[in-house]
């Protein structure tokens, strides 16, 4: 035995494991979700912009912040905050106040996810428990849209972007006015499905000419977003397909029973409103059970 | 070859596809490697009861010959695997991790390690319970792993029958090569314990399982095989763990073997390739298992390849010719996925190893255990379609019974699939060992 330098190291079976990581995941999903970031700077401009950043930092801020109070290490590296920041800024109107996206920001992490115990114990996706917070709390702001491509967009913010906390957003409906495009109703395709009854056609959703949250407009990116992480086998492809599918058929239903009150369930396919499925595509890895 | 794709490949759901590292040493023939100055024969390397040792300390004894009977029927006899003199029975490391009682011989150098025992035998006169019994003299286990004495397996329990016989050519851990070479170079040996095993269960059909990408053996078994054979190869999916019972029957017959249960239940038996090679080899002439292919390989050997070894040889012996690479290493007997480290230069070759492999430092660094997120890649890996993820979380608050109860915990035979998948690194089949221990062992105190 003394001839023998080699030392044996101790280890249970499997020896090999898949290169995966929680990481690896984690930066494909925020992959899948720069196109649909990318298209929003471009069609809503700084206001856009500067939500994904106030978002996506306050969430890191508050994620480092839990870890370091609970005196974990922290889980900022694995880039789960950084989704759910983006994730619920996309789910957010483009000219939403900042201060109120922080807010929302920091509920979605310590509410939906610090609280819990951290990444992993979340019982539900912590940028939805921001979204919902925000959507109970600010009403108004929430269902506030402004116009796609308006022709300032890279020069100035949506004034409502600016606010100051617990003030009244500027004169939102002066700018509008002096900003919009002619005829421009402001009016998202959901809305003006439900209260005009008028259809947006489909290339308008697919090419995301619409306006919208600040992430669902462009369906073809959305759906390039899901394709992406379908291939890379990151996302199983029944979980979109069910969602997708489920609301193609309930609505086809109420389609068949009356075309005239119902849209067609092509509309529904598209992710047409914050209350669809738009960001939660990416998202769907979270509710894999 | 084109021939030998039955259309499409036969497969089981789930179930993953490792780095298969069967290239370095896919072609290389099988040698034979010296006889060793002293070899440590355990009395329990197969399932069941330890053999009964019927030599003494100082006894000579000759290549071939029995050095311990069977203890009961579920037990087998061991045989010398090199002409010596006994030294001594004394406690030795296994490659399971026990002390167990071993028969130590030292060889005698100059010895021509000649085969003198066993005679003719006529097989064909034989009736089956002659053969099982025949079988059990030739001291053969199940030599894919699992050592589970193999005449035990010709006899099917009370009102079951087998009505076809499964040969496991699989091979699914990464990196081992034997069975591949075996089918290669010994096709007829394989068809010899065939029919063998065939007369003792008097079934109808007989399949031999090979993964697809072992296409050069099902090449070199179609050769042989003639009509009159009554036997098919059948090429299944590269997958792991095909080569796992249950997956090969659900494979190759679309039947599903009971939770708990054995093959017998849905008329199957599976016989690994190599048991049947050497039961077609020992049983004519009456000779014990004294000898196996193992394949050696991993980044941390120099010559990589497949070996004819003296069963009870030390670890040490093998890896004295096939060279070590100097530093810190992980030496597994068996496979990467199932096999286990050793932790002694004296671990004897046991009729159940596969293959030595050893990985250097740094090749397999295992990160820290994560919380668990949520993804589900271990539900789609598990081939029995348990649910790790939840099994693991279980087994973190240790409620043993309600892994056991309601989440089939006893039908997981630990392949590793999940810990694989696993992107948080959680030790889930390592926990799931841990829990069917305590739960035997709460068992065990509770009768």
């Amino acid at each position: 035995m003394s001839k023998n330098v080699h030392l044996l190291e101790l280890q249970t079976s499997p020896h090999l494991h898949k290169t995966s990581s929680v990481e690896h995941l984690m930066r494909q999903v925020i992959y899948a979700l720069m196109p649909v970031c990318l298209f929003s700077v471009w069609q809503f401009g700084l206001s856009a912009l500067a939500l994904l950043l106030t978002c996506t930092i306050v969430c890191m801020a508050t994620e480092h912040f839990f870890c370091y109070m609970a005196k974990k290490p922290s889980t900022l590296p694995d880039g789960s905050a950084i989704i759910t920041g983006l994730l619920l800024a996309l789910t957010l109107p483009p000219g939403f106040p900042l201060w109120i996206a922080a807010l929302g920001a920091f509920i979605a992490i310590a509410l939906g996810k610090a609280l819990f115990g951290g990444i992993g114990f979340n019982v539900f996706n912590p940028a939805l428990v921001g979204r919902a917070f925000l959507q109970a709390s600010f009403t108004g702001s929430i269902t506030t849209w402004t116009p796609a491509f308006s022709p300032n967009r890279f020069a100035e913010f949506v004034p409502s972007s600016l606010a100051l906390p617990f003030c009244k957003p500027g004169a939102i409906d002066t700018w509008l006015a002096s900003a919009s495009v002619d005829g421009f109703s402001g009016a998202t395709p959901l809305a003006l499905q439900k209260f005009d009854h008028v259809s947006t056609s489909i290339g308008q959703l697919l090419l995301g000419t619409t306006a919208g949250s600040t992430g669902e407009s462009c369906a073809l990116i959305l759906m390039a977003g899901g394709a992406y992480l379908i291939i890379r086998k990151i996302m199983d492809w029944r979980i979109p397909a069910a969602v997708l599918g489920s609301a193609f058929v309930v609505s086809g239903v109420f389609y068949l029973i009356d075309s005239s009150a119902y849209p067609s369930p092509f509309f529904i396919l598209f992710p047409a409103d914050s209350c669809s499925v738009p960001s939660s595509w990416p998202a769907t890895w979270w509710v894999r059970p | 070859m084109l021939t030998l794709l039955n259309g499409w490949r036969k497969g089981f759901s789930h179930g993953l596809h490792p780095p298969e590292h069967k290239e370095l040493t896919a072609d290389k023939a099988v040698i034979r490697l010296p006889f060793p100055d002293v070899v440590y024969v355990p009395l329990s390397q197969h399932t069941g009861a330890p053999a009964t040792a019927i030599v003494r300390p100082g006894q000579e004894v000759v290549r071939g010959e029995p050095i311990a009977t069977s203890a009961g029927f579920v037990s087998v006899p061991m045989h010398a695997p090199i002409t010596g003199r006994v030294r001594e029975i004394a406690d030795i490391p296994t490659p399971r991790g026990q002390l167990v009682p071993s028969v130590i011989i030292e060889g005698y150098p100059s010895a021509d390690q000649a085969i003198l025992y066993g005679a003719p035998q006529d097989i064909d006169a034989m009736t089956p319970d002659e053969l099982i019994a025949a079988v059990q003299e030739t001291g053969v286990v199940g030599l894919g792993g699992a050592a589970f004495p193999t005449h035990v397996k010709l006899k099917p329990p009370e009102g079951k029958s087998v009505d076809t016989i499964i040969v496991n050519g699989c091979e699914c851990e990464p990196y081992l090569t034997t069975d591949h070479r075996l089918m290669v170079e010994q096709p007829e040996a394989v068809l010899k314990g065939l029919a063998v095993i065939r007369k003792a269960l008097d079934a109808e059909r007989a399949i031999i399982g090979i993964e697809a990408n072992k296409a050069e053996a099902a090449e070199a078994l179609n050769k042989v095989i003639q009509a009159a054979d009554r036997v098919e190869v059948c090429v299944v999916e590269t997958k792991y763990p095909q080569g796992a019972e249950k997956m090969l029957i659900k494979s190759l017959l679309n039947r599903e073997v009971p939770a708990g249960g054995l093959p017998a239940d849905v008329g199957a038996a599976v016989f690994n390739v190599a048991t049947l090679a050497q039961i077609g080899e020992l049983l004519p002439k009456n000779q014990g298992l004294i000898e196996r292919i193992i394949t050696v390989t991993g980044d941390g050997i120099e010559k990589p390849g497949n070996y004819l070894v003296a069963l009870g040889s030390p670890i040490r012996h093998v890896l004295d010719y096939v060279g070590l690479k100097k530093g810190k290493s992980r030496v597994i007997f068996g496979g990467p996925m199932m096999g286990a480290t050793i932790a002694s230069w004296d671990t004897p070759i046991t009729k159940g190893v596969s293959g030595i492999l050893v990985l250097s430092r740094g090749e397999e660094e295992s990160a820290a255990a994560r919380p668990c997120i949520k993804c589900g890649a271990c539900l789609q890996a598990c081939p029995i379609h348990l649910n790790p993820c939840f099994l693991g979380q279980l087994a973190r608050v240790r409620e043993y019974e309600r892994m056991v109860d309601s989440f089939h915990l006893m039908d997981c035979f630990e392949c590793g699939c999940c810990t694989y998948v696993c992107p948080a690194n959680i030790p889930l089949v390592q926990q799931f060992r841990v829990s069917k221990q305590i739960i035997r062992e709460q068992k065990a105190a509770a009768s």
